[in-house]
């Protein structure tokens, strides 16, 4: 489903990220850990076609995004990946709902309220459908956030540092929203962190340190 | 959810410098509105006024105060011209029509006209109520005076001596109304028009109760005056030779109404340029804030931008949303203007009509209207380009990263 072969990153003459060859399975939860500086960031931004590499093949489910271009590329994106990143960036002048609409209809996607609805509920956030980003707390952005990268039913949802500042109870709880939810929709997972609190919850690990 | 949706989201969220950009644009589009407005209707009042009146004669003075005082009834005349000199001119066989004028008096700030029947004639008015004067001291009254003083056909009233009012009152020689005009839209629904014997019955000052027929035969042909007479030519040629003969007489000048308010718009075309400039300023005023509005508004929005991205949206999307903001902003800012700016020519109107000058209406529209909204449209869109290009060439992965 994901294949990367030959992937270098490098920022001027210095090397971000390399790594020969990976493959993940449809459906299998991948775990990316690494230190900060690792790469594990830059391996996201890569496999979602938000940066071009500067060697190497990516393909997800048999796209190769060397052969996507521009508004193509976008319109990939916007329908096969699903992105939680690390600050959230729910977008502050639309509510909660329309957040959620913002994704099928930048997508270009039928505008789908009842997914959306449903969304909420099952991530427990329904009683917050018509508020404004500001007035939620941390763990309920972070579940608006999940809700919006799953709308378009992705084949691939990527996670940045999800565990970041939350306790125990909260870190165990993000992930299993995660894994849930890419089950629902039949997704490959991939969760970059250099939280190791996150190991025991994933038996496919990449370690980029290494 | 749609791209002017977003667009509208964003331009609520801000609503003191959203009102403030419309505020600014609306001011700008609203001075030029009231200029053109009022120019417009000012240059073609004047212009039915002065219709087919090729020429005045009157006292010598300033030609330009002729025009006014006899043509547009807002200038005082200088002086006035002997009846005998007046009638050798309008047997001229260049002149093929002379409505001659005596003017003086006022009733409450409008002018009473002394003048024969040709002059409503002329402009074409009709009788509402009543019919036009006969005898001395019968007097009719144009629409808007009518209106205004309240009074009918069989009232009485006394004339004041000077154009302006607050003269002397002629008392012991009252008018009769017997006739009031329908509106014309011309100058002559602000005057009240009489003989031009009643005027000389009235300068006579007898005692009251004489008879005015008896007073007017009384005078010498050496006191009948006139104060202007207003020609048309008979032929085209008339054009080159009356004007050098009146002036060569040694009481009478000429005038020509297209020529010296030509020269007026002239004299006020410099201070309209100058009104119409600072319009335009506070145009560009507006669309600098427009820019630095959106500017700032990108910097806020740096990461909704580049989640839009990371969501599916390209980069003429986002392009196409930060324009289509400048563009809607200038859209209402330019329609808000133009809807001010007949609300200010009426309020200007309303103020005219109180000095019974010639009225400017806001309820008129203007040809040249949708080049103002042209205008404004520009000016936000060109303050929306540089913020534009800057949220088409974002770098997402950079900004998605930040935060």
């Amino acid at each position: 489903m994901l294949s990367l072969r030959g992937l270098r990153q490098r920022y001027g003459t210095k090397q971000v990220l390399a790594l020969d060859r990976f493959e993940a399975a449809a459906g299998e939860h991948w775990l990316v850990l690494g230190a900060s500086g690792s790469g594990k960031t830059t391996l996201l931004n890569l496999v979602a076609g938000l940066l071009k590499p500067s060697e190497g093949e990516i393909e997800v489910g048999g796209q190769s995004l060397r052969k996507l271009e521009g508004a193509a590329l976008d319109r990939w994106r916007g329908r096969s990946v699903g992105i939680v990143p690390q600050k959230l960036h729910l977008v502050s002048s639309l509510s909660v709902l329309q957040n959620l609409l913002l994704a099928p209809y930048l997508a270009g996607l039928p505008s789908d309220k009842s997914r959306a609805l449903s969304l909420l509920e099952q991530l427990n956030v329904k009683e917050k459908a018509s508020e404004m980003p500001h007035r939620l707390s941390h763990g309920q952005a972070q579940r608006v956030a999940i809700a919006r990268a799953v709308m378009n039913r992705p084949q691939l949802l990527l996670a940045d540092e999800p565990t970041a500042n939350l306790d125990d109870a909260n870190c165990m709880q993000a992930l299993d929203l995660l894994v849930n939810q890419a089950q629902e929709c039949g997704a490959t997972l991939v969760v970059a962190t250099h939280d190791q609190r996150a190991r025991a919850r994933f038996d496919k690990r990449l370690d980029l340190s290494a | 959810m749609t791209l002017a949706g977003i667009s509208f989201s964003y331009l609520r969220a801000r609503p003191l410098a959203t009102a403030l950009n419309l505020l600014l644009l609306a001011l700008g589009i609203a001075t030029i509105t009231v200029l053109l407005l009022a120019t417009a209707q000012l240059e073609e009042r004047m212009g039915r006024d002065a219709r087919g009146i090729d020429l005045v004669a009157g006292a010598k003075g300033s030609p330009m105060q002729l025009v006014l005082a006899a043509v547009f009834h807002i200038d005082a005349p200088a002086g006035n011209i002997p009846l005998a000199d007046a009638l050798a001119l309008a047997k001229n066989r260049a002149v093929k029509k002379a409505i001659p004028l005596a003017l003086g008096d006022s009733y409450r700030g409008y002018r009473i006209v002394g003048t024969n029947h040709d002059y409503p004639a002329h402009y074409g008015a009709r009788i509402a109520a009543g019919r036009l004067w006969q005898a001395p001291l019968e007097a009719v009254l144009g629409a808007d005076v009518a209106a205004e003083t309240k009074l009918g056909v069989g009232a009485t009233f006394s004339g004041a001596h000077g154009i302006e009012g607050g003269g002397d009152m002629h008392e012991s020689a009252p008018y009769r109304v017997v006739g009031v005009l329908a509106p014309s839209g011309t100058v002559i629904d602000r005057l009240v028009l009489t003989s031009v014997e009643s005027v000389w019955a009235v300068h006579r000052h007898g005692e009251p109760g004489e008879d005015p027929a008896k007073l007017i035969a009384d005078m010498a042909e050496e006191e009948k005056e006139l104060t202007a007479l207003l020609i048309q030519y008979s032929t085209p040629l008339a054009a080159a030779l009356l004007p050098r003969q009146v002036n060569a007489s040694a009481t009478l000048q000429a005038a020509s109404p297209a020529y010296e308010s030509a020269r007026l718009f002239r004299m006020i075309g410099v201070g309209v340029d100058v009104v119409r400039a600072f319009g335009l300023v506070l145009v560009l005023a507006a669309g600098l804030s427009v820019f630095i509005a959106l500017l700032n508004a990108l910097e806020e929005r740096r990461y909704d931008l580049a989640v839009m991205r990371m969501l599916g949206a390209s980069r003429g999307r986002l392009m196409g949303l930060m324009l289509l903001e400048g563009a809607a902003l200038s859209l209402a800012g330019g329609m808000a203007g133009i809807a001010l700016g007949h609300l200010f020519t009426g309020l200007l109107g309303l103020a005219l009509g109180q000095a019974k000058q010639a009225a400017v209406t806001g309820w008129a529209w203007d040809a040249r209207e949708p080049w103002l909204l042209g205008l404004a449209l520009l000016v936000g869109f060109s303050a929306a380009l540089l913020p534009a290009w800057r949220a088409y060439r974002g770098d997402v992965a950079a900004v998605l990263a930040q935060g």
